[in-house]
């Protein structure tokens, strides 16, 4: 799953200081533009850390939020042979949270210090995440669309410039093909199924669909930062690129399914050769990343509510560590 | 909020895992962890949900010493013009047989 980040306010670039500055900015994009990944204890310019920070812990954020739609269907699945993939692909999801924290904390930023910014609002997720899973063919629906639009995205991010973060990604797109045709299995399994059956697949799709395009951030017009990131092969497609890329993919796959995709004006363009869609409403994404979406409050108060009540766990854990060093020098 | 920031963070372990017998352990990740038993745990958890390895290594982060990026050159640059090392640069011929 992923989170963009290209709503938010650039961060500033500052114009170097000295001549010794400005050297090693000239060093550091040289290295960018031959490929060579950053590491960790390289040099590079502040902003570029910012930038890396902001989108690795959002996109972080986004994978652990994303485990609760899924986790509300857990208990409901209808067979074991479907509880238990629904339940590797939500650990799947944690885990690559975890990676990305990781991979995030190599740039001198906390775990801690992440969380909270989750928990008071100042860092977002993916917008996604704050719908909810109503039925259970958005169980099909999320691996199909929503994990289709991630591995899009992810797969230009694990050609990006920062040696953890593209490390993080490459691990993470092999976990997420699996999440994928999960669930367009699933859907495929309904669209044998009862008419309910396939008016549920309809319904649900027709729900996911345009807050699925929205994962992949504002046009570009509307994004006027993303060319630094760019830039700095943080992003290595633009917005709307990636957008087309998903939606020539996935089209073909709603004609397999028999179900038709809610925007009349989708349509294959011979002379552009991919398919032409309708516009985005922006607003609506708008909304719902500021906090008003159907299940924002939800989502974070889940969240605070696991890790407070994890909080004995971990002062469990440090005791008994710190009771095992006494030990041991005695 | 002021609990969490407070809360002490547990220590960063680095995991390298092995994947089939007869290879080297590779770096793939860090876990938080209070202490080294927690530490496998997780990070079996973490990073070997399909099989990816057979053994585990966690080693505290900050127990590793690296070299700095600045001395790239004058590490590893000796090496360069030292082609004589390398076995392609003597030629055999080739009545003298596979060597």
């Amino acid at each position: 799953m992923y989170g963009d980040t290209s709503i938010q306010k650039p961060i500033k670039i500052a114009e170097p200081t000295s001549a010794e500055q400005a050297r090693l900015e000239e060093i550091f994009q040289q290295k960018i533009d031959d490929d060579i990944k950053i590491e960790p204890q390289e040099w590079m310019p502040a902003a570029y850390r910012k930038t890396l920070v902001r989108q690795m812990s959002q996109h972080a954020h986004s994978e652990v939020i994303g485990m609760q739609p899924e986790g509300n269907w857990l208990t409901r699945a209808p067979s074991l042979r479907r509880k238990v993939i629904l339940l590797a692909k939500i650990q799947d999801e944690g885990g690559h949270g975890l990676y990305i924290y990781s991979a995030a904390e190599t740039l001198g930023t906390s775990r801690a210090e992440m969380i909270e910014q989750l928990q008071s609002g100042k860092a977002k997720y993916s917008s996604i995440f704050n719908y909810p899973a109503l039925t259970w063919a958005d169980m099909g629906t999320i691996g199909w669309l929503v994990d289709g639009a991630a591995i899009t995205n992810q797969v230009a991010l694990s050609r990006g410039s920062y040696g953890p973060y593209s490390r993080a990604m490459i691990r993470i797109c092999k976990e997420e093909s699996f999440h994928q045709r999960q669930g367009y299995e699933l859907l495929l399994t309904l669209s044998k199924g009862t008419k309910e059956q396939k008016e549920m697949l309809q319904e649900s799709v027709n729900r996911f669909w345009w807050p699925s395009l929205m994962m992949f951030g504002p046009n570009d017009a509307n994004s006027p930062h993303s060319a630094q990131s760019m830039k700095w092969k943080i992003k290595k497609k633009s917005n709307d690129q990636l957008r087309q890329e998903f939606i020539d993919a996935t089209v073909p796959q709603a004609e397999f399914l028999g179900i038709t995709l809610p925007d009349p004006a989708l349509k294959w363009n011979e002379e552009r050769g991919h398919y032409d869609y309708g516009a985005i409403d922006w607003e609506e994404f708008g909304n719902v990343i500021n906090g008003n979406g159907p299940c924002n409050k939800q989502r974070i108060a889940n969240h605070i509510k696991a890790h407070e009540d994890g909080a004995w766990v971990r002062e469990a854990a440090a005791a008994y560590a710190e009771k095992q060093q006494k030990k041991q020098v005695a | 909020m002021t609990k969490q920031t407070t809360e002490k963070e547990w220590p960063l372990w680095e995991v390298f895992i092995r994947s089939k017998a007869g290879l080297d352990h590779k770096h793939c990740g860090s876990v938080h962890a209070s202490d080294a038993e927690i530490a496998l745990e997780s990070a079996r958890d973490v990073y070997t949900r399909r099989s990816e390895g057979i053994s585990i290594w966690v080693v505290p982060s900050n127990a590793i010493t690296a070299s700095k990026p600045e001395d790239k050159e004058s590490l590893f640059e000796p090496a360069d013009d030292k082609i004589y090392r390398h076995p392609t640069f003597y030629d055999i011929p080739k009545g003298a047989g596979k060597m």
